[in-house]
């Protein structure tokens, strides 16, 4: 078992990229709050845009690296895919939970109200909760085969789902008076705003690479500790026989 | 080796024969059901006009904690038999397992709501005809989201069968995921139950597509849940 384990060390590698993701917010946070243009009728409160919109999009890269491990898990069964798709779902629903928090911040000066059952809105809640359910799953099952096997089938339905979950929830919302409207939604961005938003993208596509790989290694040093101590109580178990016969 | 399908009914006739023996799922379900419609009314009150326009939420958040809670014992029975593993012995295909629970859920939860239907019609003062118009197309949702309701629902039974508060996981795993078919099934509902009735037809290319997308789903993956 523990030769399908590739478990990183710490590598030069890891000791670089930190400091260069940070740089990177640094620049992107610089070029976010003073570098792009004040939009005209939202002002200021826009440029949460800029951490927002790519925070939701790193969201959707990282469920979508956790459907692959989910797949790759049950065709090749090796752990280090279920440790991937655990580290990629729980990244990914902190990335989502950012889209909730800063979606809110935004809406409030600007529409008025925290919330509003938009189709947007209400599919990303949606996406949100399965993720949260997923994780809770994880926790529920105690043996680590059946555990994998069992989220890893979640994980598949969970993220066909999500197609579903958005085309259902647009046709409700037509369906249904619409609240607000979030209009000059197909104007496009200004050139130097778009540079500014795939830099902000950039920056948070880095840092969750970061952490996926941070949460991966936690992942193996808890498999490692788990194997450790079980071959620890054998050799008590060992130790306390042969100390019997002994006597 | 039986072919899939010839399985797959053997699997459905040994469920239907241990429901026909009981009965104790089937009563449970409709009686659970019949209360929720009950209890709806004491909260809500809904005049005519309301219960036309919620009627069909109402129908089938009913039907989804029903089939949710009613989904369970297909794989728990097994379990506290310990008669899972002589299924898996068998040599058949493990979806084919899968495919006959479902089909028997698929009925038990189908004869249900086609039962309570016009109990509910007359609590509510909603008509079910002219039948071309409003019983057929209610037919047919109802048979597209239970459909829909139960394929994913084994699934996740089999799955929630392995884990701690099993209880109370499989509605929380089943609910969310369900959240295309009850926007599609209740909107249709209530749309049916309108006057005129109207059947949208984004309904139900949701609810199909729902159908497809995870029996395809459960056929590719579903089997990996029986390995030992």
């Amino acid at each position: 078992m523990a030769s399908n384990s590739p478990s990183p060390q710490r590598s030069t590698f890891d000791l670089l990229a930190a400091p260069a993701v940070a740089a990177m917010f640094l620049v992107a946070g610089y070029a976010a709050l003073f570098v792009a243009p004040t939009e005209r009728t939202m002002g200021d409160i826009q440029r949460i845009f800029y951490f927002h919109v790519p925070s939701a999009w790193t969201a959707f890269v990282a469920f979508f690296l956790g459907f692959i491990a989910n797949i790759a898990y049950l065709l090749r069964r090796r752990q280090y895919w279920d440790w991937l798709a655990v580290s990629a779902a729980e990244v990914g629903l902190a990335f989502c939970t950012v889209v909730l928090i800063t979606g809110p911040m935004w809406a409030r000066p600007v529409w008025g109200i925290w919330w509003t059952w938009d189709a947007r809105l209400t599919s990303t809640l949606v996406l949100w909760l399965l993720y949260l359910t997923y994780l809770l799953l994880r926790t529920l099952v105690d043996d680590p085969a059946r555990r994998a096997i069992v989220s890893a089938v979640f994980g598949i339905f969970a993220f066909l789902d999500v197609p579903l979950v958005y085309m259902s929830i647009r046709w409700w919302r037509t369906q249904h008076p619409q609240p607000v409207i979030a209009g000059g939604e197909g104007s496009g961005l200004e050139p130097l705003m778009w540079r500014v938003f795939l830099l902000c993208w950039a920056a948070l596509l880095g840092l969750m690479a970061l952490l996926i790989r941070q949460r991966y290694r936690l992942e193996c040093a808890r498999h490692e500790l788990a194997e450790l101590s079980l071959a620890a109580d054998e050799r008590v178990a060992v130790g306390k026989g042969s100390g019997l016969s002994n006597s | 080796m039986f072919s899939l399908f010839t399985s797959a009914l053997t699997i459905l006739a040994k469920e239907l024969r241990l429901e026909f023996r009981t009965r104790e799922l089937l009563t449970t379900t409709i009686v659970f059901v019949l209360m929720v419609v009950v209890l709806f009314s004491f909260t809500f009150e809904p005049t005519a006009a309301e219960s036309r326009r919620l009627g069909g939420g109402l129908l089938w958040i009913a039907f989804l904690f029903a089939g949710s809670l009613m989904l369970h014992p297909s794989f728990t029975r097994e379990h506290s038999n310990d008669t899972l593993a002589a299924l898996r012995l068998a040599p058949i295909e493990p979806f084919a397992i899968l495919l006959g629970k479902l089909l028997a859920n698929f009925l038990f939860l189908l004869f249900a709501e086609l039962l309570l239907l016009p109990v509910f019609a007359v609590f509510y003062d909603l008509s079910l005809l002219p039948l071309t118009t409003r019983l057929f197309p209610l037919t047919l949702v109802l048979l597209l989201g239970t459909f829909g309701l139960v394929s994913a629902g084994t699934v996740f039974a089999a799955i929630s069968a392995h884990a701690r508060m099993r209880e109370l996981l499989l509605p929380v795993l089943l609910l969310i995921v369900l959240t295309p078919v009850l926007i599609s099934a209740a909107l249709a509902t209530s749309s049916l139950f309108a006057d005129p009735p109207e059947l949208p037809r984004t309904a139900l290319v949701l609810l199909l597509s729902f159908d497809v997308v995870f029996l395809t789903a459960a056929w590719l993956f579903g089997e990996y849940l029986f390995e030992e």
